[in-house]
């Protein structure tokens, strides 16, 4: 992974004491509470209804057993002893004293670990595949390109004040883990005809209240020209998105309103002004790929048999491993999630103790690496097949093999109405309910994938609307009302939900998704996926169960 | 009024002309609607002429008269609103304006390293009283990851 020289290093270091001096001016009364706000905000400390929040950011999701073990650390020391991992792969300490930040910064910096731009009107952490690197159907590792748009977009002085917040995405396979479609800006690593690989650029995707797919605003961009071509978006951006109305200053809506083929002249005509000056070196992209060369694979990892007898023997075993296990390029090795969905656990959440477990666990088993997934699980990327069983008894050990990779319970769920100063509604509580309702595995595996995607409001911060089953808490007269969709999808494939009827009350939701699930399984065609059932039949069938009563 | 200039406090000694105000001799700065009603007296003004802009203005209209101009301002309504960011650097890096670049307004500390970046060189704080204690704030950083109007080369060219 990539290693922080004396420059990086002098930078996140003057961060940490830049920030402790705003702190210092704050609570000495220098700074007003507004002016301090979007100071607080570019280090991801937000003040909660019961604590400040901060958010540390895990660029592209890629962590070291170190940094895994400093988490930790400080989370014991200044938290309640856990953490939250967020869908941007990015980790919130919950529970933090305001004065307490500049220390905890300090702390992480030592590990080359920052909060910067984690929130805040500011292009935020990139993020890309959690099996970058891994899976074989890949054209191209994407997370180089990732970490040098983390370089260009860190303290980038003409976008830290931009109309709203920015995300980028980056992807180097078909498949598409990262969500690319529903980010600012999304980036995929493609061919051109003469077999030279780029980027396809998508602009104008997003979620929240108004959610957006992205449009292709260039079919093929060169290596050379990535920095300037996203200097031309963030500076068309800049200037035109809108500042009157902040449910409105996103880029999905600048694209709206003045529709992709102006967008696409205006950037076009910027780039052509600075693609010269901005030109991205060979030699630049070649330091960077060296932080992500290919590790030396045994070829004799491939010869173990132990795993197959335990396959055979172990029917626990062999369930996590094909619920919870993913193929690696490379025959022998296996991806495999750690699973921070425990029936008893808010979804993202773990313990300073599983970290510390996890860290142990990368070094003895992945190449002391640890990865942060998009569906706000973790995952160990290099595991020899010969070593999954020790693996998963030592996971099960510490409550971080619960197999339910993808199924109905794997839920992305925001914090909601009992953390979240924007929430109208709680979202943990029925994932818990979800979770207690729907606790037979077999059951769970004979529905197949369903993504269910929970969020306490309109922000949409677990991304509703690309769910196979969206819900979205709404607020009616001071009461807590669940507002449901069908059919989104935020892959290859993506798609917005449809709407299925008026919202519902909470007492009601578990069994609305009972409902739902008992449509599925007689509109279902074999062994066919939910989104596919609900693609093929519409929301109609299910729509009539659900309200049927009324 | 003290302002800070090239990292110095120093006397401010211009005049910012309201667009009904009468004109005086000396150093002035007159809203771009101004110049465009009235540029013909403006340009025979005895004293520098200086130009302000917002983000709402029109920036690659006045090019051809930038010349004309020994100070741009550039107002920031709020400190939160980045338009002028990017008026700073086109007007260095692609139109070549070689004059004082100022900001006015909401004029924080904690902005001046990306101001200063951006090619603004002179600063209207909105708290004059406190210059001295945002001097600081020019070095906040020692390194740029990007090319910048003060560094016209990435940091990786360095490394």
């Amino acid at each position: 992974m990539y290693q922080y020289d004396k420059h990086d290093q002098a930078m996140i270091d003057q961060r940490v004491a830049q920030y402790r001096d705003q702190t210092r001016r704050f609570l000495a009364g220098e700074l007003t509470e507004e002016q301090f706000r979007p100071l607080r905000l570019m280090n991801g400390l937000y003040v909660q209804i019961h604590a400040p929040m901060l958010r540390m950011a895990v660029p592209y999701g890629l962590m070291s057993s170190t940094q895994v073990r400093k988490i930790a650390d400080v989370s014991r020391k200044y938290d309640k002893g856990y953490v939250h991992f967020t869908t941007r792969t990015n980790f919130q300490l919950n529970w933090p004293a305001l004065e307490s930040v500049p220390d905890i910064l300090a702390e992480f910096a030592s590990v080359q670990m920052h909060a910067i731009q984690s929130s805040g009107n500011c292009i935020r952490n990139t993020t890309a595949d959690q099996f970058a690197g891994v899976n074989a159907g890949e054209l191209e590792d994407p997370r180089p390109y990732c970490e040098i748009i983390r370089q260009w977009s860190t303290f980038h002085p003409e976008f830290a004040y931009l109309p709203r917040k920015f995300k980028i995405a980056v992807i180097g396979s078909e498949e598409d883990r990262a969500a690319t479609r529903v980010h600012d800006i999304g980036l995929h690593l493609v061919k051109n005809h003469e077999g030279e690989v780029g980027f396809e650029v998508l602009v104008g995707g997003g979620l929240g209240r108004t959610p957006i797919l992205g449009q292709q605003i260039r079919p093929f961009l060169e290596k050379k020209d990535l920095l300037s071509y996203l200097e031309a978006i963030l500076r068309v951006y800049n200037r035109l998105g809108r500042r009157d109305n902040k449910y409105k200053a996103r880029i999905k809506i600048t694209v709206r309103e003045h529709g992709i083929n102006h967008i696409r002249e205006l950037v076009e005509a910027e780039w052509v002004q600075i693609r010269e000056q901005l030109t991205l070196d060979d030699k630049e992209i070649d330091r960077v790929k060296g932080y992500f060369t290919e590790p030396a694979y045994e070829a004799a990892a491939e010869s173990d048999t132990s795993y197959e007898q335990k396959l055979a023997s172990d029917a626990d075993f062999a369930r996590w491993v094909k619920q919870n296990v993913v193929d690696h390029k490379v025959p022998g090795y296996k991806i495999a999630y750690v699973s921070l969905k425990a029936p008893d656990v808010a979804p993202g959440d773990i313990s300073a103790q599983q970290l510390d477990t996890v860290a142990d666990l990368a070094d003895e088993f992945s190449l002391g690496e640890v990865r942060s997934a998009h569906n706000q699980n973790l995952l160990l990327s290099d595991v020899k097949q010969g070593d999954l069983f020790t693996l998963w008894t030592r996971l099960q050990a510490e409550g971080l093999a619960t197999p339910n990779i993808n199924t109905m319970t794997d839920m992305i769920c925001c914090p909601g109405l009992d953390f979240c100063g924007l929430a109208n509604a709680t979202s943990i509580p029925l994932a818990k309910e979800i979770n207690e309702r729907f606790n037979d595995l077999d059951y769970l595996y004979d529905l197949g994938d369903i993504k269910i995607k929970m969020s306490g409001c309109m922000n949409g911060c677990a991304h509703q609307s690309v769910g196979h089953i969206g819900i979205l808490g709404v607020d009616k007269k001071g009461e807590e009302w669940y507002q449901f969709t069908l059919g989104g999808s935020s892959e290859a494939d993506a798609a917005l939900g449809e709407r299925l009827g008026r919202a519902i009350p909470k007492d009601q939701v578990v069994d609305t998704v009972e409902t739902l699930l008992e449509v599925f399984k007689e509109q279902r065609h074999e062994d066919e996926l939910f989104l596919t059932t609900v693609r093929r039949v519409g929301v109609e069938p299910f729509k009539e169960r659900v309200y049927a009563d009324n | 009024m003290q302002i800070i200039k090239d990292r110095e406090i120093v006397e401010d000694n211009w005049l910012h002309l309201d667009d009904d105000a009468e004109l005086v001799a000396g150093n002035i700065t007159v809203s771009l609607a101004r110049w465009q009603e009235q540029h013909e007296s403006l340009e025979k003004h005895d004293g520098a002429l200086g130009l302000r802009l917002t983000g709402e203005d029109p920036l690659e209209e006045i090019v051809p008269d930038l010349g004309k101009f020994s100070l741009i301002v550039l107002f920031f309504p709020a400190f939160t609103d980045g338009r002028c960011y990017s008026f700073a650097r086109l007007l260095r890096d692609r139109y070549d304006y070689k004059g004082e670049i100022r900001a006015q307004g909401d004029v924080l500390h904690d902005q001046l390293f990306y101001m200063t970046q951006c090619g603004i060189n002179s600063f209207e704080m909105a708290n004059a009283n406190r210059l001295v204690d945002a001097m600081p704030a020019f070095d906040d950083f020692s390194e740029s990851y990007q090319t910048t109007v003060l560094k016209p080369e990435p940091l990786y060219r360095r490394r």
